[in-house]
């Protein structure tokens, strides 16, 4: 959706909601591609009642054929990097080039342990990970081609501002106030000049919604954040609750320079999705 | 609902104030470990802006507070035996101890219950309990909040003096022992804050380590005797203390809130530490009103709105603690530029800001600069360096050529460029043979060719080892390079960790003489080209175990001796997984201490965005070039069709 010259709006499909079925997660790909939106972004954790990332893509590039698809953003290390190249081509190839793959090294030591991976170095592993995924370093042997992925790096870590000015296209922010979004926005542009890019990073920002049932959003946010103690309710705090908010939030990372804002839902109904079209309309 | 507060400072008093205006069903308990007159310090100062939070808040205490206010709009900066002036700056302050005695007094009127010489050793039993205790708080214990203590800026200590001073007063005094400082302003008809501050060093060479508070006093009394005009300096416990920066992962744990210097301490010398938290404690009564008393709720309220602009204030602290942690060497600077340098030293006031507080000053400033009456701003005015004259201080174009194909960072790369005013001469090194940058950054060619460096080591993942380089062809291919150089100013590139500055640095060089290569290359180009020359460097590798500022400054030194005109002044990227630190300006500061320290004009970059800002730096002597980014200006944007009226159709 286009509100103005500059942002673009994607949504979030409800894939780390508890409760989503698959029929609804298809359903709201389904109505994405068909409605206002430019992309549907997914996030990722192992040890929750999720689904995984590039799974879930793969089925919504089956339900759709106009929208980017985009990982907001995955944990890179958890996988070995020629499986992550291998996942992340594969829904390139069978979206036919619709693939945003954004990936950051991760919060929770409870996923490094469930996936049986070291949480240490992983910082390092994801740099091998982007310049593998992203130079061309085994001759195209693992294919499908992953050709034209457009790579974002998230986190707000000196390091992760250079492994995404080194080897990506964009930033992907990790949520809050426009003040915030801004201010990484600025860090983010910063790094891209002094790694020598040309032109600028696509910047992408997110948010969540709960336009129904304010407080069962509130509530998922508290449960899925728990492991940030009281950082949760901060974001809890954020949750965008009526269509006033949405609005703002919207003008206020437009102004802030952000390309594509994804929106995702905190409530795993079709009504939300239908609550968040007439508030952008 | 019953709240207690621990701690009888601005904070807790203002806050009971305000819960009881909120709800006066509401009990509302102050527990303070002193005597109700035991205060520390002398004057506090405020802003117009918190004088504005304070009068919507509680207009009757605000009217007893201004009633006693000291006001002044200047800052008298006294230098090298001149004092400079600038105005346009509104402080007000108070004495301490009238402060308190007025909130004690409306908390009295307002029912709050007031108990003194209480330690509290347990939690209190309260619906909510506040941490006002100050920065030592022991209510802290009681919570898990994530608190960091780490000492910043100079040596310092408090006094109080009867000489009533007429603006914001920094001083400063050379002794043989390093340079002094005091800051000192108004807080009544009859006294004076008066504090003096001085880095660690200079403090123990000056023996003041081993004085005691009578003897420390009589020494900060003659050294400031000018300023003091002959007037006593009073103590108040008055000991030589290290300012403890002090920030909370969060200011809330359970029915447990803390606020004021307890939740975030401020270098003094940006004189913010009361109004921070008298305007914690509007914030979380204002948050707890609209949430109806739901603490967490409200908590997280006082924390979102609190939190930025508290950093934003720690931030702009800190940088100022570390501004008077190196004046000296800022003692060559011109007086005016000086006293610049100092007011825009925490990035809060800028050349433009100033321009409107303070016309006259920066006029002066200008044609100081300028060399005549009427002079644009700093970054308009022209630079020479060896017969080479800028028009402007953003003039430079950067351009960069390979000196040998080996050397080119990617087969893209121009063999010759022309046109540039400056041209860097760059080998890549070990970052040689990538992809072009429109893809990535030290991303291989698959059919690359062998790279170069001190090290075996590859720079980025995937990439090749480096053999070792052949010095003579280099020093060659340099000087070559330099002979048909056409160009305003030639630069070496000794930074980024390519070629030349892999020798720097420990990351990727075991010789011990680092700096025998880089310097043979520049001799032999300084020989060769007679024109500006300068020489790109990574100042920091932003790693433990690379080179420091310090280190960087060193550098710097060494290639100024050896014939550098310019240092452009970079950081980073030595090796692939440095920790860099991006931001607005990332360079500035690090350009400020190197043409500062190291006696060089520099040359500085680093996403600067406005000509606000390359004024700014140029004006304060952060660096005497700098290289911009303006990005497009973003004032147009289609019009949709839906603007377009079809008459036509309207009629039809």
């Amino acid at each position: 959706m286009k509100l103005s010259a500059e942002v673009n709006i994607g949504i979030g499909l409800p894939t780390t909601v508890p409760g989503a079925t698959g029929h609804v997660v298809l359903e709201w790909a389904r109505r994405a591609d068909a409605g206002p939106f430019s992309s549907v972004a997914v996030l990722e954790r192992v040890v929750y009642d999720s689904y995984d990332p590039f799974t879930a893509l793969a089925a919504a590039a089956a339900a759709t054929s106009r929208v980017r698809l985009a990982t907001m953003i995955a944990i890179g290390p958890l996988r070995s990097t020629a499986l992550l190249a291998k996942q992340a081509a594969s829904v390139h190839a069978l979206s036919g080039g619709r693939l945003t793959l954004g990936l950051a090294v991760g919060a929770r030591t409870e996923d490094f342990d469930a996936a049986g991976v070291e949480h240490k170095g992983r910082g390092k592993r994801l740099g091998e990970q982007l310049a593998y995924i992203r130079g061309d370093v085994d001759g195209d042997s693992v294919g499908p081609s992953r050709d034209g992925i457009e790579i974002l790096v998230g986190g707000l870590s000196g390091q992760a501002y250079s492994r995404m000015a080194r080897y990506a296209d964009g930033y992907a922010h990790n949520g809050g106030p426009p003040r915030a979004f801004a201010n990484a926005a600025g860090r983010a542009l910063a790094a891209w000049g002094d790694l020598g890019r040309p032109g600028k990073p696509k910047l992408w920002g997110q948010g969540y919604f709960a336009l129904g049932e304010p407080d069962r959003g509130s509530d998922y946010l508290l449960d899925y954040y728990a492991f940030t103690g009281p950082f949760a309710e901060k974001i809890a705090a954020g949750n965008l609750t009526s269509a006033r908010a949405v609005k703002d939030f919207v003008r206020g990372y437009e102004e802030a320079g952000c390309d594509e804002l994804v929106l995702f839902p905190t409530v795993p109904d079709l009504d939300e999705f239908e609550r968040l079209e007439e508030a952008l309309a | 609902m019953n709240v207690e507060i621990v701690g009888g400072g601005p904070a807790g008093l203002y806050l009971a104030i305000l819960l009881r205006k909120l709800d006066r069903g509401v009990d509302v308990r102050v527990l303070e470990r002193n005597a109700p007159d035991a205060t520390f310090g002398f004057g506090v100062v405020f802003s117009e802006e918190t004088l504005g939070a304070l009068r919507d808040a509680d207009p009757e205490s605000h009217l007893e507070i201004t009633d006693t206010f000291a006001r002044w709009d200047r800052i008298d900066i006294r230098f090298q035996e001149r004092e400079l002036s600038s105005r346009g700056h509104s402080f007000s302050a108070i004495a301490r101890k009238r402060l308190l005695e007025i909130l004690q007094e409306r908390c009295r009127e307002l029912g709050v219950t007031l108990e003194y010489g209480v330690e509290v050793e347990e939690l209190p039993d309260a619906d909510l309990v506040v941490g006002a205790d100050g920065a030592n708080s022991l209510l802290r214990r009681f919570g898990d909040f994530g608190t960091k203590v780490r000492p910043e800026g100079s040596k310092y200590v408090w006094f109080g003096t009867d000489h009533v001073f007429d603006a914001f007063t920094f001083a400063f005094r050379e002794t043989e022992h390093g340079l002094f400082n005091a800051h000192a302003y108004p807080y009544d008809e009859r006294m004076s804050t008066f504090i003096v501050e001085c880095p660690e060093p200079v403090w123990r060479a000056a023996g003041l380590d081993e004085l005691d508070e009578q003897e420390s006093l009589a020494f900060c009394e003659q050294l400031f005797a000018n300023e003091l005009r002959g007037r006593e300096l009073y103590s108040n416990r008055s000991l030589w203390l290290d300012f403890p920066k002090i920030t909370n992962a969060t200011w809330h744990s359970g029915n447990l809130v803390i606020l004021g210097d307890a939740a975030h301490t401020a270098h003094f010398s940006i004189g913010s530490g009361t109004k921070l938290a008298m305007e914690d404690s509007i914030s979380l009564a204002a948050a707890l009103a609209r949430r109806r008393w739901d603490l967490t709720a409200a908590f997280v309220d006082y924390e979102l709105e609190r939190e930025p602009y508290v950093q934003r204030t720690q931030d702009a602290a800190s940088e100022s603690a570390a501004h008077f942690g190196r004046i000296a060497s800022y003692s060559q600077l011109e007086p005016i530029q000086f006293a610049f340098n100092l007011i825009t030293r925490a990035g809060r006031i800028t050349h433009s800001t100033l321009s409107v507080r303070d016309p006259q000053f920066t006029r002066a400033l200008d044609s100081w600069f300028g060399g005549r009456a009427v002079s644009p701003p700093p970054a308009f005015s022209p630079f020479e360096v060896r017969g080479v004259r800028f028009e402007s201080r953003f003039e430079l174009v950067e351009g960069s050529v390979a000196v040998s194909p080996e050397g080119r960072l990617s087969p893209e790369d121009e063999p010759w460029p022309d046109g540039k005013l400056l041209l860097r001469l760059t080998h890549a090194g070990r970052r040689a043979a990538t992809q072009p940058r429109s893809r990535g950054a030290d991303l291989p060619l698959a059919d690359g060719w062998p790279v170069v460096a001190p090290t075996k080591r590859p720079y980025a993942p995937f990439g090749a080892v480096p053999g070792e380089p052949e010095e003579d062809a280099v020093v060659d291919a340099f000087v070559a390079a330099a002979h048909g150089a056409r160009a305003d100013v030639l630069e070496l590139d000794m930074a980024h960790g390519y070629l030349l500055g892999s020798y720097l640095s420990p990351l990727t060089n075991d010789e011990d003489d680092r700096l025998r290569f880089p310097l043979r290359v520049l001799e032999a180009v300084r020989a060769a080209w007679e024109g500006p020359l300068a020489v790109r460097v990574s100042v920091t590798d932003w790693h433990p175990r690379g080179n420091q500022v310090e280190d960087g400054i060193a550098i710097a030194s060494a290639l100024r001796e050896a014939g550098a005109d310019l240092i452009h002044v970079e950081a980073g990227q030595t090796i692939h997984d440095d920790r860099p630190q991006y931001r607005r300006g990332f360079l500035t500061a690090l350009s400020d201490r190197v043409r500062n320290e190291a006696r060089v004009p520099t040359l500085v970059g680093g996403y600067l965005t406005t000509l606000d800002e390359a004024n700014t730096i140029v004006g304060a002597g952060r660096a005497d070039l700098v290289l911009l980014d303006l990005p497009e200006p973003q004032i147009e944007r289609p019009l949709g069709l839906s603007n377009t009226v079809l008459l036509g159709e309207v009629r039809a």
